[in-house]
């Protein structure tokens, strides 16, 4: 009697597996323990072993093919025999089976489509909704024009948008939260009240999900006495001035020269400006520093192209740029996609250090934190000095602790040297 | 007053003067015959109605007014807008819709207007016009002036509210107007008899203490005497006057109208025709030795020419220019109370890309 | 600054144009001697003799006739309806004279009138006196519809009125009458054609004139009240309105309802609606809606009428649809 090949566990994690070479062709006679094939796991490389003795009388996947753990990838049996029954049955109940729905995915849908939007108490003078309205009713997004145009504006589909008006209809409440266009906020006297996810609120939380939860994450901190950067700056900023160039624009921030110097230890480090890729790693020979943005409601990471080949200045103006165009909600999504590695900046808040959330498929991001003046031992003596912290955030898929600490140690350099830089 | 035997022995001023009313009669004639050929040549559009058999109330009565008086009309008012001077040209050029009409093309035959000569415009709704007159007439009372409100309408018209309404004001206010009714005994194909209660027009104004008479309106003469009297009544101390002139009106009600109808014989219209206003005003001053025949073609040939005249410059003229649609629905200005203006409705196309 | 009724705030409008200008006189019925049906005219025939306070028979057609006339040659009368309900019988001449004539006549002749007198629905008057008939007549170009709310803009927009070049339909509030506001001494005009943002707000725009403005504002307040904030803009001129005004506004608010005495076929607030879509497609994210009288003639009985008007609530109920809330 046939027995079927399974794709197994072979890690404590694996989920899937994915067959790199089988290593007994079709026909091949098979003993128990004997190497079947070999499958790449989420760690490493291993051996599939035969459970059953026989001749291998399928390969039923080619090598390349990732499938779940439990999914038939061959058949051992008896020569000849008759094995038809066993892979129809076993397509049929694949087929059956198919990256099981996650009940948790369909509680959500619901939840967000019997959720009428606005105060508990407004959500009781609602008619009791029906099913879940369907958005592309006749495959048309029904959509207020205001709602249309600041999607567009946005870069936002409205395919994906989940409207609250009549018969779905998308408005504006459904793009965004936020005084401005959602009433009734003011609710003294409720335990609480209740909002809708607008879409960039839901974008941020799947995206962050996935990072925090699936992403191996660790973190690398490190101090950089930033003392001859403030002295650097101090003195690139009064240049300016002299110059007669003393705009706003021309001044030159910390975070501008950490970009900088991050930029330009990132092209020494292409193992840190990388994207995960699921079943590869792109490593980037440009580097495109995603900026975080802080916005009316929520973030949003718009991106200096080639930051490693732009001059400080050039850093400065762009950054100031993007940041008024995203709090404007001007930014085009060409201006906030394609980051190859984030700098997030909280010093301006006097946060001494955070650990920032990676921004994926990026591998990593910077946490940069205050530059405050403390006491340290320099040579012996205690002297006090301006010093920054900042922590890496770091996919563990992508970066290895060494690979991650390598980067920052040139980080450091650069900023404690900023010659070195100009 | 003046009368054939007084002008008989009159200085050449009165004799030019009866020549000219004839050549205006004349010319109305010519110019309404032309108006009938260029409304059949689709030269002229929507409605036309012809003065022909009328033109002697119109040439009678207004050779009384001063240049300063005021006259409105209903829409059979060609003749009425030629007798007050307005030039051939521009009431053919108005008939044909012409930038150069009278009233830019706007108006057309039943909206002339020629605000430099007090002549106020024909207007389109029987009896509605009968109010502006008294209007007018108290504005010259409000302002102690002298002139006069002159109006003309049909005997159709007496039967609405606005006739009875104005002429009870004019009435009670004792305003310097003068009603003129063009009894041509059809009110478009309604007989007088059938539409009128009492048949005698003029005994109307008893209502309206008012003075009245019946004249001959075939009868330039008796047609100006009784117009003297009645300017005489509305010059100060100002009072009405109704006036009913019988007359015919010897084609259809419009052009749409066969000369007589369903409503009036052949015979009937033939008969009027013996009393034609301006061969029995010819016929006088021949009479009287003013004109001969040769004079009278001479005249004929005279306004025959004029006509061909207005009928080229008519056709010649450009029409209005398209942004003319947009002008003159409200006052350019308002400048006096500081107003903004803005692009009203009005100003904008009807349809977003228009 | 002195606290007038809107009748006597009409009624200063009326004596200090008349003191002005020799040109402007008022007629009407009951307009002199009797000292006007709603008193607007109190004292004027003592001050400006018969000549310029002109009473006149019951003959609506007759003496707009006369006013038009009367305008036609430079004179600038101001013709008051007993009501507007009686000016059905005039409106040939409103409609066929007075807003014809300058076109007509190429420009040569201009019509510089007021029709005045009150509109709308006062209490239990029954289907023949309680009627809005503002659409109508903006309906008609060469028109202008005036419809002012309060003391200060009666004056200001009835001296406007008198001065302005063309016919102007200046409806009045019969309701309004009593009511009491700060009014400019002296020379106060408030322009033709421009809107006044009564209160300002940033979640929904309430469009509204004449009576409906105080229903607007009510709405307003209790709106507020459950923190919904709205901006009311009282119209002023129904024609030519104050896009610009109205424009700005939803496209701060991005909502509109419009509150309108009259009845909802083709009313005012359907000329607006449109424009609005027109204007400002984009700034929309709601449907624009309209709270109008009852599509039905005036009842008597006083709760079938009151169902038949506009009130607050209805105003507040349209406010929460356009705001998703109902």
């Amino acid at each position: 009697m046939a027995t079927k090949v399974l794709m197994e566990a072979l890690s404590p994690t694996m989920e899937e597996g994915r067959l790199v070479e089988w290593k007994k062709a079709e026909g091949a006679a098979v003993k128990v323990g004997e190497i079947l094939a070999e499958v790449e796991t989420d760690k490493a490389v291993m051996d599939l072993q035969a459970r059953a003795e026989g001749v291998l009388l399928k390969q039923a996947i080619t090598p390349g093919t990732t499938v779940p753990v439990g999914q038939l990838v061959g058949v051992i049996g008896s020569a000849g025999e008759d094995i038809a029954g066993l892979l129809g049955a076993s397509a049929a109940g694949s087929a059956g089976v198919p990256a099981p729905p996650p009940a948790s995915a369909q509680a959500r849908t619901a939840a967000v489509a019997t959720t009428p939007g606005a105060t508990a108490a407004a959500a009781a003078a609602t008619p009791a909704p029906g099913p879940a309205p369907t958005p592309t009713a006749g495959g048309r997004v029904k959509a207020s024009p205001l709602a249309r145009r600041m999607a567009a504006d946005r870069g936002v589909d409205l395919a994906g948008v989940q409207g609250s008006g009549p018969e779905g209809r998308i408005v504006v409440r459904d793009l965004s939260t936020g005084a401005r266009v959602t009433p009734g906020l003011r609710a003294e006297g409720e335990a609480f009240i209740e909002v809708p996810l607008s879409q960039i609120r839901k974008t941020i939380a799947k995206r962050l999900t996935q990072s925090i939860g699936p992403v191996p994450t660790f973190y690398l901190t490190t101090e950089i006495d930033m003392e001859r950067v403030a002295e650097a700056r101090e003195a690139l900023n009064q240049s300016a001035q002299r110059g007669g160039a003393g705009e706003e624009a021309a001044k030159v921030s910390f975070n501008d020269i950490v970009l900088k110097a991050t930029a330009m230890a990132l092209r020494q480090h292409a193992r840190c400006n990388a994207w995960w890729q699921d079943d590869r790693i792109r490593y980037w020979n440009e580097v495109h520093l995603s900026v975080a943005v802080a916005i009316e409601d929520g973030l949003i990471t718009p991106v200096v192209r080639h930051a490693d080949q732009k001059t400080l200045r050039e850093i400065a103006v762009e950054v100031r740029s993007l940041a008024t165009r995203a709090r404007e909600r001007r930014l085009t999504p060409d201006q906030y996609t394609g980051g190859t590695f984030s700098v997030s900046n909280l010093g301006m808040f006097e946060i001494d250090q955070f650990t920032a959330v990676i921004n994926p498929p990026e591998a990593g991001i910077l946490a940069v934190g205050s530059v405050q003046a403390k006491p340290v031992a320099v040579e012996g003596r205690v002297e006090v000095r301006r010093r920054m912290r900042v922590t890496m955030s770091c996919d563990h898929r992508v970066i290895d602790g060494a690979t991650g600490a390598g980067f920052l140690r040139t980080l450091k350099g650069m900023l404690e040297n900023p010659l070195a830089m100009l | 007053m003046a009368t054939a035997k007084t002008a008989r022995k009159a200085d050449t001023r009165l004799a030019e003067r009866y020549r000219a009313l004839l050549r205006q009669m004349q010319l109305i004639r010519r110019f309404e015959e032309k108006a009938g050929e260029a409304y059949s040549l689709g030269k002229i559009g929507g409605f036309c109605h012809l003065y022909i058999g009328q033109e002697a109330v119109a040439v009678g009565c207004l050779s009384q007014l001063r240049p300063d008086d005021y006259i409105t009309a209903t829409y059979r008012e060609h003749g009425h807008a030629l007798a007050r001077g307005l030039t051939p040209r521009a009431v053919m050029a108005e008939l044909f819709g012409k930038a150069t009409g009278c009233s830019g093309g706007k108006g057309g035959s039943m909206h002339l207007f020629d605000a430099s000569r007090g002549f106020l415009g024909g207007h389109g709704i029987v009896g509605g016009h009968i109010p502006l007159t008294a209007g007018i007439g108290f504005a010259i009372k409000y302002r102690e002036q002298d002139q006069v409100s002159v109006c003309f309408f049909g005997e159709a018209a007496i039967n609405n509210g606005a006739f009875h309404e104005a002429l009870n004001m004019a009435g009670i206010w004792k305003l310097p107007c003068i009603f003129i009714c063009e009894n041509n005994r059809y009110g478009m194909g309604t007989a007088l008899d059938r539409a009128t209660a009492t048949w005698n027009i003029s005994e109307r104004a008893a209502s309206y203490d008012m003075a009245r008479e019946v004249v001959d309106g075939q009868d330039l003469l008796e047609v100006m005497a009784a117009m003297e009297r009645a300017v005489v009544r509305a010059r100060r101390p100002a009072a009405p006057t109704l006036l009913e002139i019988r007359t015919y009106r010897f084609v259809g009600h419009s052009m749409s109208d066969p000369i007589h109808g369903h409503y009036r014989t052949k015979e009937e219209v033939e008969a009027h025709r013996k009393r034609d206003p301006i061969i029995l005003w010819g016929d006088r001053l021949k009479a009287d030795g003013l004109i001969d025949d040769a004079g009278i073609e001479a005249l004929d040939a005279e306004v025959k020419a004029a006509v061909l005249d207005a009928f080229e410059f008519a056709e010649q003229s450009p029409d209005p220019e398209p942004e003319a649609l947009w002008d003159h629905v409200y006052a350019p200005t308002g400048e006096a109370s500081g107003i903004r203006r803005q692009a009203s409705p009005a100003a904008l196309p009807p349809t977003p890309d228009a | 600054m002195p606290t007038l009724t809107y009748r006597d705030a009409l009624n200063q409008a009326l004596r200090e144009e008349m003191a002005r200008d020799p040109d402007v006189f008022l007629m009407g019925e009951e307009v002199g001697v009797y000292q006007g049906a709603y008193k607007v005219s109190r004292g004027l025939l003592e001050e400006f003799g018969p000549t310029r306070v002109v009473d006149t028979p019951i003959t609506e057609l007759g003496f707009a006739g006369v006013g038009v006339g009367a305008a036609m040659v430079g004179l600038r009368p101001i013709i008051e309806f007993m009501t507007w309900n009686f000016a059905l019988l005039a409106i040939d001449q409103i409609v066929n004279s007075a807003a014809k004539m300058r076109y007509m006549s190429n420009g040569q002749v201009g019509v510089p009138i007021v029709f005045r007198g009150p509109a709308g629905a006062a209490l239990q008057l029954g289907a023949q006196h309680s009627q809005s008939f503002e659409a109508m007549y903006a309906h008609i170009p060469g028109l202008k519809v005036v419809m002012p709310a309060t003391p200060a803009d009666a004056k200001g927009l009835l001296k406007s009125a008198i001065r302005d070049d063309d016919p102007i339909v200046f409806m009045e509030g019969e309701m309004l009458y009593n009511t009491k506001g700060e009014v400019p001494d002296g020379e106060h005009l408030v322009p033709i054609g421009v809107a006044d943002i009564k209160r300002a707000g940033n979640q929904v725009s309430l469009f509204c004139y004449s009576k409906t403005v105080s229903l607007a504002l009510k709405a307003a307040e209790q709106l507020d009240a459950e923190g919904i904030s709205a901006e009311v803009i009282d119209l002023r001129t129904i024609r030519p309105l104050d896009l610009e005004t109205v424009f700005g506004s939803v496209s701060r608010t991005h909502r509109a309802v419009i509150v309108e005495e009259g009845w909802p076929f083709a009313g005012a607030g359907a000329q607006l609606v449109d424009e609005i879509q027109r204007g400002v497609f984009d700034e929309l994210d709601a449907p624009i809606l309209r709270v109008t009288g009852a599509d039905v003639p005036m009842p008597y009985n006083k709760h079938l009428e009151k169902a038949a008007k506009v009130s607050p609530e209805k105003v507040v109920l349209a406010v929460k649809r356009v705001l998703y809330l109902e």
